[in-house]
């Protein structure tokens, strides 16, 4: 291939590095930045003299946030939440995923737009504010896990996965003498790992992400999850309790802990990320594929 | 072994094969033939079907609460008819026409920048040749669009805060520093760029897998025709991706009004409603601070009406003019 030896597509693989190295540094610049600030005294932060390395050193930002009683509270609830919300969205997103990847099912196609035909309508935010309040989960954690139990863009993902799964093998386990139910717990679960990982973590995130479903619902502090402690931050509706004893002390402090709180609240995806990450490509993939 | 569980395939993962040894059987093809074969396949949808029905069906029908008048405590399907009252209500009202305006302004940007951004970076990522260099660019881009909106608003507070990155480039030029977040004027720019922020990377997925599929034998057959390297970009890479580009398109104008509900509500504040107040937080603050519900809903009918003409047109002018479409 000569034209890569031209000099115009040596000029172009120049412009093409420089551009990407942009890319990079305005998407990392902001974290970078927010670590500094979140090891960084007040005084510098104040004076804008943080940028990529903390100045004046310290973690009692950290230490003010952590011994924050409703700081942890609200990150436990996180997790609470997270964890049985994304298990009942499994449950029922594998049930139903499972049913309509079955051909041979009388009355499938009619499933499959019940589930696709929400893609495209939907009843809007106003009735179902009144919906949840009219069934009383207001201040409840199912206010949080059942409106949003399945998400239909990963059903069918999985969906297109147990299409994929060889047919033979259920049948083979059918004659064994397992029924339905059997041959989905002890067969096509098995098999489908990889699949339910990717499930699994597409629901975790997005369960961990969320806030304005509690912002709606909940209106009891110890209720919250972190990330509406964060947003409540943010929007300067409250500080963390022990914000300082002086009002001036705790608005100068306020920069310094919206960083730590943004980077305590972030750590945990921040962790798993290098890992998960091309799982959630390869879900993205397999969901483009039309269902 | 009896030729029966030869030739016919077990009940419950069978094609369409009648029940084996039963005396009353069912006509294939029938219902009850199919829910005597396949129940335990439907128990299976039970509990899904619910979660559909009262959680995504029910509301569509609360939307009647547009024209009825709700009562706090009543039926959600609102006590008594009042007809296009409430339609009426927002026509006249000044405040929706700004927030009407804001909201396609917005839309129409967003679009404008989160549309063809993703394409131009997958192009650049697909030229570059080593592939641990490549993977690194990408989990680098992705990894916003991991971020809870939260996180994002407080990203965006913290870049934009009077001692902020942003205030201090400026005072490199000589400025002076600005509170970006309490001026109208800033709202549009710093809701596109942090939207481009959060989704450009993530958006090129879709990109480079199209591009991997474009047959290299066309290339080939380009170069042999004398095409150089923009001419191969513009007659085999564009083509190549199209459909892929169409569909986003098609998606993207279908949530052209919902645009950034999450996000605006984070950021805006009195100070910027002139710009940044968009029929969502609208019908938000009536409806949920100000419980005008009957009100807010018929504000949100009007906007899902508004999606769904969108997203209509869009297909089928897509379909007319390049034979790509959603259905």
């Amino acid at each position: 291939m000569t034209f890569e030896k031209t000099r115009g597509y040596r000029a172009f693989q120049v412009v093409n590095a420089v551009i990407l190295t942009g890319v990079v540094v305005v998407t990392l610049y902001p974290f970078l930045n927010i670590l500094a600030r979140s090891f960084s005294e007040e005084r510098y932060i104040v004076g804008g003299q943080v940028n990529l390395i903390p100045r004046g050193f310290n973690i009692t930002t950290y230490k003010l946030v952590v011994s924050d009683s409703m700081f942890w509270t609200n990150y436990g609830n996180t997790i609470v939440y997270t964890v049985v919300a994304t298990a009942i969205a499994m449950l029922l997103t594998t049930c139903y995923a499972y049913v309509l990847s079955k051909k041979h099912l009388k009355g499938r196609t009619f499933l499959i737009w019940v589930a696709v035909f929400t893609m495209i309508f939907s009843g809007g935010l106003i009735p179902n504010y009144v919906l949840v309040n009219g069934l009383g989960l207001t201040n409840s954690i199912w206010a949080i896990v059942l409106p949003n139990a399945i998400s239909v863009f990963n059903l069918l993902v999985m969906k297109a996965f147990f299409e994929g799964l060889p047919q033979e093998l259920e049948e083979a386990a059918a004659i064994d003498g397992l029924n339905t139910y059997g041959v989905l717990w002890r067969v096509v679960l098995p098999l489908s790992k990889a699949v339910i990982a990717t499930m699994v973590l597409f629901y975790a995130v997005s369960f961990w992400n969320s806030w304005f479903t509690a912002f709606l619902y909940l209106n009891k502090t110890d209720m919250f999850p972190v990330t509406i402690y964060l947003r409540n931050l943010i929007a300067g509706a409250t500080g963390a309790e022990s914000a300082g004893a002086s009002l001036s002390e705790a608005s100068a402090a306020a920069a310094n802990i919206q960083s730590v709180t943004i980077m305590l609240t972030v750590l945990p995806i921040l962790a798993v990320y290098p890992f998960v990450q091309r799982y959630f490509v390869s879900g993205v993939m397999l969901g483009a594929v039309k269902g | 072994m009896s030729t029966t569980s030869l030739d016919n395939p077990p009940r419950d993962v069978g094609a369409a094969a009648p029940a084996p040894g039963r005396r009353r059987r069912a006509k294939p093809g029938t219902w009850r033939h199919a829910i005597r074969r396949d129940w335990q396949l439907y128990s299976l949808a039970i509990l899904p079907l619910l979660f559909f029905a009262i959680f995504r069906y029910l509301p569509m029908l609360g939307n009647v609460i547009a024209f009825r008048k709700f009562e706090p405590g009543g039926s959600i399907f609102g006590e008594s008819w009042v007809g296009l009252r409430y339609v009426k209500m927002f026509l006249n009202d000044p405040s929706f026409w700004t927030v009407f305006t804001n909201t396609l302004v917005l839309g129409a940007l967003t679009l404008l920048f989160c549309f063809p951004l993703p394409i131009v970076l997958a192009l650049l990522l697909n030229e570059v040749r080593n592939r641990r260099v490549k993977r690194f660019l990408q989990s680098v881009s992705y990894l916003p669009h991991f971020l809870s909106m939260v996180i994002v608003a407080g990203i965006v507070m913290q870049m934009l805060a009077i001692d902020g990155p942003v205030n201090q480039i400026v005072k490199v030029f000589g400025g002076e520093p600005t509170a970006f977040l309490q001026k109208p004027e800033w709202f549009r720019t710093i809701f596109v760029s942090s939207e481009v922020w959060q989704t450009v990377g993530w958006g090129t997925i879709l990109y480079l897998a199209a591009l991997t599929t474009i047959d290299e034998q066309l290339y080939e057959a380009a170069r042999m025709d004398g095409a150089g390297r923009w001419r191969q970009i513009w007659h085999v890479t564009l083509p190549g991706i199209r459909p892929t580009a169409i569909t986003l398109l098609i998606l993207n104008i279908g949530t052209f009004m919902a645009v950034g509900f999450e996000k605006v509500l984070l950021l805006y504040n009195p100070l910027t409603y002139p710009t940044a107040d968009v029929i969502s937080t609208y019908l938000y603050r009536m409806g949920v601070e100000s419980s005008n519900l009957s009100y807010a809903a018929a504000i949100g009918l009007f906007e899902a009406l508004v999606g769904v003409v969108l997203i209509l047109s869009a297909n089928l002018i897509s379909r007319r003019t390049v034979g790509t479409s959603l259905w």
